[in-house]
C-alpha cells in the first residue's frame, strides 16, 4: 500500500498509527454526493405530486361544441379545462367595425403569441364569423363582461361592442384585442380549435397542417 | 416537592430556561404600550392554533363540500359560529398587532445593529403569516376565496418563461380547482403553522440573545466591568447575561413585571376583540367580504375583487404599475425593502426621540401612506385612484430612499447615558 500518505503533523491523535486523510476525505465527499443525489431523488415525488393528476388531465381533454343554434350577435359559453370559452357569432357590422379602432389597441396585429398561428389575423379566428376566445382576462384572471349593441360605447367612445373586465377595468374589442392604457398586458387567448364540420367546433386541438 | 423538581431539573432544564428567559430576563423598565404587541401576537397565534384545530374537526376540504361544511359549522355545530368567528377575527387581529409591532420596531430603531437577524426573523414570520392568511381565506370556497386565489396565483404567471407552468404546478390543475383547495388546506393547517411556530421560537431566541430594545434606544447591557456596583441592577438576573455584561439599574425581570403589564394590555385587547367577535364579525365586509357568502363560481367574476384589508396596501402597489411583471416586482420589492431596513438605515441612533426631525416626519408620512394605500387597494377602482396609488407607491419607496440618504449624516440629538424615566 504505497499510496497511503502519512500525516506526521497530526498531533491530535494519541497513537501514532499512520492516518489516511485523502481516503477519509474521498469517503466524506462520496457519501455527501450519494446522499445528496438520494435527497434530490426523494424530492421528485413530492414536487411531481403537485402536477395535475391523471384525473385533472383527463378533465382537460378536448371539447366538441355544436354551433348551429348560435344566433348572430350571441355569445355562448362552454367549459374547456374548467375555463370559460366564449364562442361569439359576429355580425357583418361587428366584423366591419374591427378595422375602425385599431389605433387604440396595444397589439392590433396579434403579434404576441396569444393565439394559434391560424388566428393571427384581424378577426383572430379561423372563420371570420365565429370568434372563439378563452374568457379570462390576461391581467389577473377575471372573466370580462360582454357589452353589446352600443353598451360598450360608455367604456370606449365610438366602439359599439366589446368586452370589459370589472375587476381592474381592462377593455377588449370583438376580436379579443386589448385596448391601450388598461392593466391587461395582452390580447385575450384564442384556444387551439378546429372545425369538425360546418356546425361543430372541437376545442383543444388544431387541424394538422 | 423540591426533591421532585430537582429530579426533573437534572433531566431537563426546566427552571434554568424559565429563569433565563422570564424570571431573570432583564427587560428595560421604560417599555411602553408599544411593547405589548409581541405578547399579543403570541396570544393570537395560540388562539389561531386552538380554534383552527377545532375547525378542522368539522370542515371538509373539497371543492364540493367546503362551502357547505362552513355553513354546517356556522349553523349546526355547537358553538361552531364562535370558533369560526374567533378564527376569522383572530386573523385580522393578528395583522393589526403585527403591524403595530413592526411600526414599534421602526420608530425605536429596534432593527438596528445588533438586532438585524431578529428583524429578519420577524419579516419571515410576516411573510409566512401572509401566506397562511391567504390560504386560509381560500378554504371556505366562496366567491372571494376563489377569485382571490385566482388573482394571487396568477401573479406567478408574470414570471418570464416558467410562469405558466409554475401556475399549473401550484394549482395542480389548469385552473383553481379542488386540487388547489386541498393542497392549500394541507399547507394552511400543517406546513405553515409549523413554519410560523419555529420562526417565532427563533425570533424569541434571537431577541433574548441581543436583549430587548426600549423607547430610548439606550443599551441596558454594558461591557463587563464598566459599571460600578451602584449603577448595576439590584435584581437577580440570570448568569447567562451577568457573566458577559454589566446590566444597568434600568431593568426589571420580565416575569412578573412585564408580563403583568402585558396582561393589562391583553384585557384591553380582549374588549376590542370580543366586540368585533360578537357584534361585528364581518366588520362591514372588511374582515369577511360579502361575496364570500356565495359559493365559488368559476364562470362568474364578482363585480369587485379585493384581498382582505391586510393585503390591500400591497395590492394597491400591484395595481399602480401598469405593466403586470413590474407590478408584481414592485409589490414584492415593497416587502423586501422593509426587510432590508437594518441596512437602509445607516444611522447610529435608534429611537426617533433622539433622531432628526425629518426622521419623525418620514415615519409618520410612511404610516399615513401605508394606510392610504390600504384604502386605495381595498375600494373599487376609479380613475383618480390610479394616479393616487402611483403617487402613494412612489412615496412608499421614497421613505426608504430618504432614510438611506439622510441617515448617513443625520443631525441627531444627544442620546442620554441612561434610560430617562
Amino acid at each position: 500500500m504505497s499510496d497511503v500518505s502519512v500525516d506526521a503533523n497530526d498531533s491530535s491523535l494519541a497513537n501514532s498509527e499512520p492516518q489516511d486523510n485523502t481516503r477519509r476525505r474521498f469517503l466524506t465527499i462520496a457519501t455527501a454526493v450519494v446522499g445528496g443525489a438520494g435527497a434530490v431523488g426523494a424530492a421528485v415525488p413530492f414536487v411531481a405530486s403537485w402536477n395535475p393528476s391523471a384525473k385533472a388531465r383527463a378533465a382537460g381533454a378536448d371539447v366538441e361544441v355544436d354551433i348551429s343554434k348560435v344566433e348572430p350577435g350571441q355569445l355562448i359559453r362552454v367549459m374547456w379545462r374548467s375555463k370559460p370559452v366564449w364562442i361569439v357569432r359576429r355580425t357583418p357590422e361587428i366584423l366591419e367595425a374591427l378595422a375602425g379602432h385599431e389605433d387604440k389597441l396595444k397589439d392590433p396585429n396579434s403579434e404576441q403569441e396569444q393565439q394559434p398561428t391560424f388566428a393571427q389575423n384581424r378577426y383572430r379566428s379561423l372563420k371570420e364569423e365565429y370568434l372563439v376566445l378563452v374568457g379570462i382576462c390576461t391581467h389577473l384572471g377575471c372573466s370580462p363582461q360582454h357589452l353589446k349593441d352600443g353598451a360598450f360605447e360608455e367604456i370606449v367612445e365610438g366602439v359599439q361592442d366589446g368586452f370589459f373586465c370589472p375587476c381592474h377595468g381592462s377593455k377588449f374589442d370583438m376580436a379579443g384585442r386589448v385596448f391601450e392604457s388598461v392593466p391587461a398586458p395582452l390580447n385575450l387567448v384564442v384556444p387551439p380549435y378546429m372545425y369538425i364540420d360546418d356546425s361543430t367546433i372541437l376545442i383543444g386541438s388544431e387541424a394538422e397542417a | 416537592m423540591n426533591a421532585f423538581l430537582d429530579w426533573i431539573e437534572k433531566r431537563i432544564p426546566m427552571m434554568r430556561v424559565a429563569n433565563m428567559h422570564a424570571i431573570q430576563y432583564p427587560a428595560p423598565k421604560n417599555m411602553n404600550f408599544w411593547y405589548v404587541f409581541g405578547f399579543l401576537a403570541t396570544i393570537v397565534l395560540v388562539n389561531q392554533i386552538v380554534t383552527g384545530i377545532w375547525l378542522t374537526m368539522s370542515y371538509t376540504p373539497s371543492a364540493e363540500q367546503a362551502f357547505a361544511s362552513v355553513e354546517y359549522i356556522m349553523r349546526d355545530v355547537e358553538y361552531g359560529w364562535l370558533l369560526r368567528y374567533m378564527h376569522s377575527t383572530g386573523a385580522s387581529a393578528f395583522f393589526i398587532v403585527v403591524y403595530m409591532h413592526m411600526f414599534r420596531g421602526m420608530i425605536y430603531g429596534s432593527y438596528q445593529k445588533p438586532r438585524e437577524l431578529l428583524w429578519l426573523f420577524g419579516m419571515f414570520i410576516y411573510l409566512a403569516l401572509m401566506a397562511e392568511a391567504f390560504m386560509g381565506y381560500v378554504l371556505p370556497w366562496g366567491q372571494m376565496s376563489y377569485w382571490g386565489a385566482q388573482v394571487i396565483v396568477s401573479l406567478f404567471g408574470a414570471i418570464p418563461v416558467i410562469g405558466e407552468d409554475l401556475v399549473v404546478w401550484i394549482q395542480g390543475d389548469y385552473v383553481i380547482s379542488g386540487a388547489t383547495l386541498n393542497r392549500f388546506f394541507a399547507l394552511h393547517v400543517i406546513a405553515l403553522p409549523l413554519v410560523i411556530v419555529i420562526l417565532v421560537f427563533l425570533h424569541i431566541v434571537a431577541l433574548h440573545e441581543v436583549g430587548s430594545n426600549n423607547p430610548d434606544g439606550v443599551e441596558v447591557k454594558r461591557p463587563k466591568g464598566s459599571l460600578s456596583e451602584e449603577e448595576k441592577t439590584k435584581f437577580k438576573m440570570h448568569e447567562y447575561y451577568t457573566n458577559k455584561y454589566d446590566i444597568v439599574d434600568d431593568v426589571v425581570p420580565f416575569f412578573p413585571h412585564i408580563v403583568l403589564k402585558d396582561l393589562v394590555a391583553f384585557t384591553i385587547f380582549l374588549f376590542g376583540f370580543c366586540y368585533v367577535l360578537f357584534f361585528a364579525p364581518e366588520m362591514g365586509g372588511k374582515f369577511l367580504e360579502h361575496p364570500n357568502f356565495e359559493i365559488a363560481n368559476p364562470l362568474k367574476t364578482p363585480e369587485h375583487i379585493f384581498p382582505v384589508w391586510y393585503f390591500t396596501p400591497f395590492y394597491a402597489i400591484l395595481k399602480a404599475v401598469p405593466e403586470k411583471l413590474f407590478g408584481v416586482i414592485a409589490m414584492f420589492a415593497a416587502i423586501i425593502a422593509l426587510a432590508l431596513l437594518p441596512w437602509i438605515d445607516r444611522g447610529k441612533v435608534r429611537s426617533w426621540r433622539y433622531r432628526a426631525g425629518i426622521h419623525k416626519w418620514n415615519l409618520i408620512v410612511f404610516a399615513i401612506v401605508f394606510i392610504f394605500l390600504g384604502y386605495l387597494g381595498g375600494t373599487p377602482q376609479e380613475n383618480w385612484k390610479i394616479v393616487a396609488s402611483q403617487i402613494a407607491t412612489l412615496m412608499y419607496f421614497g421613505f426608504f430612499g430618504l432614510l438611506w440618504m439622510y441617515s448617513k449624516n443625520e443631525n441627531t440629538k444627544p442620546v442620554p447615558e441612561r434610560i430617562t424615566k
